[in-house]
């Protein structure tokens, strides 16, 4: 910061007195005093910002922050996640680049550092600690850590009405996750995915625990794994998704025969922003309808 | 002796001279006043609104000494400045590859990734998002940046020696059978990288997929300081070659008559594309089209001689990328687009253009 004051007075020592002024407006790091203007990189961070009441302060966000729906309609787009541009970052003028752990690409957030912006960066971690650790580090990050504080006192109390709900699960559904159906062929959320980690929150059973990652499953896989329910993200505003149990192999499960389909919105389920803990007594409910029918949030 | 062997694999095969003789300059000119305009558009257009001239006077206020700065000069000259040398880099190198590899192998078909360098620069590169992190950080040390890009080069160069060595015998190398040992080794990447994708993870699997449309976004000094040491001495060598792959068209024992170092030519022709293309994909990813298309224009409109073909392939390859990412840079502004497809995009359409206008139509 002080090395780029430097520069910058350098520089107007040597310009005339008319041209400093657009100098000025030209310089990042030159507002820093002035309103914060972040670039908010990931679906769970800009939602975040949206809840500490920053969403003003947004300036651009990528693709994938589609809650609140104004972020994507309202602030300029500034591309997917992991294919980012430095100057199309930098032509927002912003003081703060707020990124998931993973965004890129690296060189191009570099090129965006030297250029003097703040860049935070907010670890992707699944589950009850790491969603209250993100909202955490964003709030540091703009300064709201009063309004950080009680957002995160909300989410442990939503994960905490979550875990008294779970306890009265006595026996966990086996549930399976399909990402999507291309050509019949259901890939699924195995191991290690935010699917799976909203499944164990749910009080249910990953049928798909054999596999790590999202996998495609076969027929035979899918049988073996007998899920007492399939749960699916809706496509669109619409809320449609393929009907599965169309398919032989899915005709074939327990899910099947008590046609037990869950559709819920792909971000709001996996996101693992604030609402999490409201997402996951949804699942929940609706995976254990005999035990938990009636907590719905 | 397949593909190698039909003659007259070149749409103008008997029509040496396509271009009178004393038009060439003319081709010339042309292409250097695209490449001019499409680095002051590069430089002149961008998410942010920095004027061709404003961006100009940067540039030469920094050439002269005077230490530029504030955001816009940040812009020009750390952004623009060397994603447009990179564009150039690697525009030329694919391209000129491409003519190189059409010439060596004697058909239109042949592209650079023939002799297994995009092949074995994909598959190190996917091997280095999958398994990077537990595999190559130990190798790597304190540059795990440097990873992928240094992966893909040795991958890439790696392959094409030792498919190299597999076509030579007794110090002949047959282009067959590097044609051959090229489409199997491509096989086999095909299947390991399928693999790998299988085993990544979701966001390793979003980075190859990224990392295949190609793209010069990450531009820095550092690389394009990179891409030139290990391109331009290659570029600089190809012109010499015109002469050998020339002979070459009549067949390889005519070359051979004509007094050309057949095995040498080869040798080098190979190297150079191994280097060149290896250095494009390890910088850029893949970026397609460029290598196969780009020379074939230029044999339309001018004619086979690999003299006049090789170094205007060169100059349009630059133009051509350089243009196309600067569409892709603005398009969408302030998000991208993967150049990949915006090459093909600007580059189809001319390319059929100029196959229906000098076949007077397809129908004909």
């Amino acid at each position: 910061m002080t090395a780029a004051m430097t520069a910058a007075m350098t520089a107007l020592s040597r310009r005339t007195l008319l041209l400093a002024p657009a100098l000025l407006a030209a310089l990042p790091r030159a507002r820093a005093a002035s309103p914060r203007r972040i670039v908010s990189i990931g679906g769970a961070v800009t939602e975040i910002l949206y809840r500490l009441g920053r969403g003003g302060e947004i300036v651009g966000v990528d693709s994938t922050s589609q809650h609140p729906a104004e972020a994507l309609r309202t602030k300029a787009n500034v591309g997917y996640v992991r294919a980012l541009g430095a100057e199309g970052i930098l032509s927002l003028r912003p003081t703060h680049v707020i990124a998931v752990e993973g965004a890129g690409p690296p060189d191009a957030l570099r090129l965006v550092e030297q250029a003097g912006v703040r860049i935070v960066r907010v670890p992707e971690e699944f589950g009850e600690e790491g969603t209250v650790r993100r909202v955490r580090t964003v709030a540091e990050a703009v300064d709201a850590q009063a309004e950080g504080a009680a957002l995160a006192a909300e989410i442990e109390e939503g994960f905490a009405k979550l875990s008294a709900v779970r306890a009265k699960v006595t026996r966990p559904a086996k549930a399976l996750f399909v990402l999507s159906l291309q050509n019949g062929r259901p890939v699924v959320g195995g191991r290690g995915t935010a699917a799976d980690a909203m499944l164990a929150l749910a009080g249910a059973e990953n049928a798909a625990s054999g596999l790590t990652g999202w996998k495609p499953l076969s027929d035979e896989g899918l049988i073996a794994a007998a899920p007492e329910a399939i749960v699916t993200m809706a496509h669109g505003p619409g809320g449609d998704a393929p009907d599965p149990f169309a398919l032989p192999a899915f005709a074939a499960t327990p899910a099947a025969a008590k046609r037990r389909l869950i559709v819920m919105d792909g971000v709001y389920l996996l996101g693992f922003g604030p609402c999490a803990p409201s997402a996951a007594l949804e699942l929940l409910a609706a995976l254990h309808p005999d035990r938990a029918g009636t907590a719905r949030p | 002796m397949t593909l190698a062997a039909a003659p007259r694999s070149f749409p103008e095969g008997k029509r040496l001279p396509a271009l009178p003789l004393d038009r060439r300059p003319l081709l010339f000119a042309g292409l250097l006043v695209a490449l001019a305009a499409s680095g002051i558009a590069a430089l002149g257009l961008g998410a942010t609104g920095i004027p061709a001239a404003r961006a100009l006077s940067i540039l030469a206020e920094a050439a002269t000494g005077r230490a530029a700065s504030g955001g816009d000069a940040l812009i020009v000259l750390q952004v623009r400045l060397p994603r447009l040398l990179l564009g150039l880099l690697v525009g030329a190198a694919l391209a000129s590859s491409g003519a190189l590899m059409q010439g060596l192998f004697r058909n239109p078909l042949a592209d650079p990734g023939l002799v297994g360098v995009s092949a074995g620069a994909a598959l190190a590169a996917a091997a280095t998002i999958v398994l990077g992190d537990a595999l190559l950080a130990p190798l790597v040390g304190p540059l795990p940046f440097a990873a992928l890009p240094l992966g893909a080069f040795a991958g890439g160069l790696l392959t094409t020696l030792a498919l190299y060595r597999i076509a030579t015998r007794g110090g002949r190398t047959s282009m067959a059978t590097l044609l051959l040992a090229g489409v199997a080794f491509g096989a086999l990447s095909g299947a390991v990288m399928g693999l790998l994708s299988y085993v990544s993870d979701d966001r390793q699997l979003r980075d190859l997929a990224f990392w295949s449309l190609g793209s010069l976004s990450g531009a820095t000094w550092t690389k394009v300081a990179a891409a030139a040491a290990l391109i331009l001495p290659g570029l600089l060598l190809v012109p010499a070659l015109s002469r050998g792959l020339n002979a070459l068209a009549l067949g390889e024992a005519e070359a051979y008559h004509l007094g050309v170092p057949v095995q040498r030519v080869k040798a080098a022709a190979v190297l150079t594309v191994a280097v060149a293309v290896g250095t494009s994909v390890a910088c850029a990813g893949m970026i397609g089209f460029v290598g196969i298309v780009v020379p074939h224009v230029l044999r339309l409109l001018a004619g086979p001689d690999h003299r006049m073909l090789l170094p205007a392939s060169a100059l349009a390859g630059a133009a051509l990328l350089v243009a196309a990412d600067t569409v892709a840079r603005t398009l969408a502004a302030p998000a991208e687009l993967p150049i990949g497809i915006l090459t093909a995009l600007i580059g189809a359409p001319f390319f059929l253009w100029l196959l229906l206008r000098r076949r007077g139509g397809l129908l004909t």
